[in-house]
């Protein structure tokens, strides 16, 4: 690589993220495994998703559109909007399982559903994390670039989850 | 996210004992912390293998209960994987190694290093507090396996103690994801002038192989965890099949499958090996270097040689599972990709061999402990081979020759690896150097014991001796077998004992051993450049720049046989 007399010293954020997307992406790739092999099973019965999940979708797409913007322009009520709609959209995927549990639909009552809360559930973790992150680029914003990043892929993170529960 | 450290210099070493000694961000302090933790829970660990030795030894004195005797082969297990080696090993060395032998100041993200370990903090005390609540600590082996990880009643341990095993782990991944988040932007991105990637010393390339892995692979064993803790908790039915009965009730559960547990635990558990050996290994080759004042022989073809291995060892998980009823064909599939890691693996076995041809070796504790090693990897990969088989597999599985076998590999290596280490480094830790004697004392006790130890289980496997029991006198098969467990347990207790001179050697050492310079090994590499132990910051003056190979040893014939890697070619 570098020889003799360049510097070396650049900066860590871009591999670190890397890093994290890497671990992140194997977390859900596990569980995708998990849910392939635990849907051969006979008890296995797909539960249909509830319908605010796609309205979710257009939230989340809509918070990675303004927190582009943001990152795009450097203007900070875009980066309010996204983290506005970034919580929306958790409180969204409650609804989403309120919806679950009125049809009878609970954590144990069948795989499907207990596939549905727990991927839920882990995202929303993601999500939190990445709202902690946007937050923190509000304060700072040498870091927009990379809190984005993280946001964009959680996004596409969920997407992928839907595509999995729905069609598979 | 958290800044990371300039690497221009201008740090100020903090003040205050809690700044410096505690709540410290500085990677040699945290390296030293990480190091300490893994002695205590090596202590425990130890004793637990005591115990676990004198029960297989007088068995009809019944010294611990049966319930008692499964608690503690899992504790064992898990402290020594998880909670000493990795950490004395990666997480110590590799806090301590990566930014002086890179040239940097500290870590990449300093903040994130001090929180890796003070999240391991808690996991290690949930971990030992387990013994202490109903029922004990976990007693589902350290594989966890479902259902008895899964039922809450089904053994004692099953209960609070197998919540307590899946938090502690919970928190020792989240320790380690951070450390690996460090050590892989930091061997990228921090790197000092001139210090290429084909130019860093073969360890760091096993901390970074390492790190990856450990990126890769530690976040299946998080799903698994989940899943299994809601398994426990929620009442789901990921891993529990129907018809189980419990007294004479049947649970409710169906669907699930305890095997989709053991393809989750194994992608992990099988890349861990490495994340493990690696850097073992990495130790090993700078240990020959130094005392053998040779280049390692093959700096390229080792280093390719390790990137095979990991990507070989996402994929051969299977061959843990050869008896769990698999499709033949794909346990044939695991069988060769198992073989054909011992390809990348020999080459490395053999580099470090070659490297000490036409060496002029000086035998110190640090350089006996690495030649242990290199026949450790020996003994080991031989072993490897069988169980790798799928048909002599059959046999062999869950059965004492397995135990041989990982000891001489995870635990063997390892700690000779640790060991090689510690003497090695020791002066730059502390600024003063190990006792020589008691290094010797110490090697030719373990060494004396624990292969014989070793090699003796394996003789036991062949016979048929069942792992895991309790009392090996109640299957008649065991019998042949069982006669040499007095045997062994008198090689424990010598294998025990010459780890007590270690840790005189190790902790008189750090307070009156002999002062040593910045380069006692008159070693190449750019930790010695500076003085001992290093400052915060590492190096008072300008961080150096790499103008050479890691390991010019032997080069210009005078009074001085090496050439540090930083001096400017003339
Ligand atoms: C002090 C020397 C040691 C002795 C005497 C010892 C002894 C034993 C014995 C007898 C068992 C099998 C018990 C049974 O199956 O009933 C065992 C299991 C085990 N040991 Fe060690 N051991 C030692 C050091 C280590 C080290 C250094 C490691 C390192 C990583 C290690 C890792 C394990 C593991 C993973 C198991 C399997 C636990 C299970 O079955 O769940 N041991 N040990
Ligand atoms: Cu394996």
């Amino acid at each position: 690589m570098n020889g003799n007399g360049a510097t070396l010293a650049t900066r860590p954020a871009p591999l670190g993220l890397l890093g994290v997307l890497a671990t992140v992406g194997m977390l859900f790739a596990a569980f995708t495994a998990a849910y392939l092999v635990r849907r051969t099973a006979a008890d296995w019965r797909p539960v249909a998703l509830p319908a605010i999940a796609w309205a979710n979708v257009a939230v989340l797409v809509s918070s990675g559109a303004a927190v582009e913007a943001a990152r795009r322009t450097g203007r900070g009520p875009w980066l309010l909007a996204g983290l506005g709609l970034g919580v929306a959209f958790l409180g969204g995927q409650l609804l989403a399982w309120r919806d679950l549990a009125g049809r009878g639909v609970f954590l144990a009552t069948g795989p499907h559903g207990s596939f549905l809360y727990v991927l839920s559930a882990v995202h929303g973790a993601h999500v939190l994390a990445g709202l902690g992150a946007l937050a923190y680029a509000g304060a700072r914003p040498a870091a927009l670039g990379t809190a984005s990043a993280f946001w964009h892929f959680v996004g596409g993170i969920w997407l992928y989850v839907l595509v999995v529960v729905s069609v598979l | 996210m958290i800044e990371s450290s300039g690497h221009e210099g201008g740090h100020e070493a903090p003040r205050g004992f809690l700044r410096r000694y505690v709540f410290s961000t500085d990677h040699k302090v945290i390296g030293i912390q990480y190091f300490l933790t893994a002695v205590v829970m090596a202590l425990v660990a130890t004793v637990l293998a005591m115990l676990i030795r004198v029960q297989l030894a007088w068995p009809e004195k019944a010294v611990v209960a049966p319930e008692t005797y499964v608690s503690l082969v899992t504790m064992h297990g898990t402290l020594m994987v998880f909670f000493v080696v990795s950490l004395a090993l990666v997480s110590g060395f590799g806090n301590f190694l990566i930014p002086l032998h890179v040239g940097a100041r500290d870590m990449a993200y300093p903040f994130l290093n001090m929180l890796s370990f003070w999240v391991i903090v808690p996991g290690c005390v949930l971990m030992l507090a387990s013994f202490l609540v109903e029922g004990g600590a976990a007693a589902a082996g350290w594989t966890a396996y479902p259902p008895l990880s899964a039922l809450g009643k089904a053994v004692p341990g099953s209960g609070l103690g197998q919540t307590l095993w899946l938090l502690a782990m919970a928190l020792f991944i989240a320790s380690f994801t951070m450390g690996g988040l460090n050590y892989v932007t930091t061997i990228v991105n921090c790197r000092t002038r001139g210090m290429s990637m084909m130019r860093l010393p073969l360890v760091v390339w096993t901390f970074l192989i390492s790190a990856v892995l450990g990126l890769l692979s530690f976040p299946a064993l998080t799903a698994a965890a989940i899943l299994l803790l809601l398994d426990r908790h929620a009442g789901t039915s990921f891993y529990l099949p129907a018809g189980l009965v419990f007294g004479n009730e049947t649970l409710p559960h169906q669907g699930g499958t305890p095997l989709l547990f053991q393809h989750l635990f194994w992608f992990l558990g099988h890349p861990e090996v490495y994340v493990l050996v690696l850097p073992a290994l990495g130790i090993g080759f700078e240990v020959i270097a130094a005392f053998a004042r040779r280049p390692p022989f093959g700096y390229r073809l080792s280093v390719y040689s390790i990137l095979v291995i990991a990507v070989l060892s996402m994929i051969v998980w299977g061959h843990h599972m050869f008896v769990s009823g698999m499709n033949p064909y794909l346990g044939k599939y695991f069988s060769i990709v198992t073989v054909l890691i011992t390809v990348p693996f020999s080459v490395l076995g053999l580099n470090l061999i070659a490297s000490l041809w036409r060496g002029r070796i000086r035998l110190d504790a640090a350089m006996l402990f690495a030649l242990g090693l290199v026949s450790a990897i020996g003994i080991g990969g031989l072993g490897g081979l069988y169980l790798g088989t799928a048909t002599s597999d059959l046999y062999f599985h869950d059965s004492y020759f397995v135990v041989g076998h990982f000891h001489f590999t995870i635990g063997t290596v390892t700690f000779f690896g640790i060991y090689a280490g510690t003497y090695y480094w020791f002066p730059k830790m502390f600024g003063r150097r190990m006792d020589e004697g008691l290094g010797r004392v110490h090697f030719w006790l373990t060494v004396t014991s624990l292969f014989p130890m070793f090699l003796l289980m394996h003789y036991q496997g062949l016979g048929g001796l069942l792992r895991r029991t309790y009392d090996p006198t109640v299957y008649a098969y065991n019998a042949a077998a069982r006669g040499l467990n007095l045997s062994i347990t008198l090689l424990a207790f010598g294998l025990g004992a010459g780890q007590i001179v270690f840790l005189v050697n190790l902790f008189r050492s750090m307070f009156a051993g002999e002062r040593t310079g910045e380069n006692p090994w008159q070693a190449t590499t750019l930790e010695w450049t500076t003085e001992s132990p290093a400052p915060h910051g590492n190096w008072r003056r300008e961080v150096p720049s790499a103008h050479r190979s890691p390991y010019e040893y032997g080069r210009n014939g005078g009074a001085e046989d090496f050439v540090l890697q930083s001096a400017e070619k003339a």
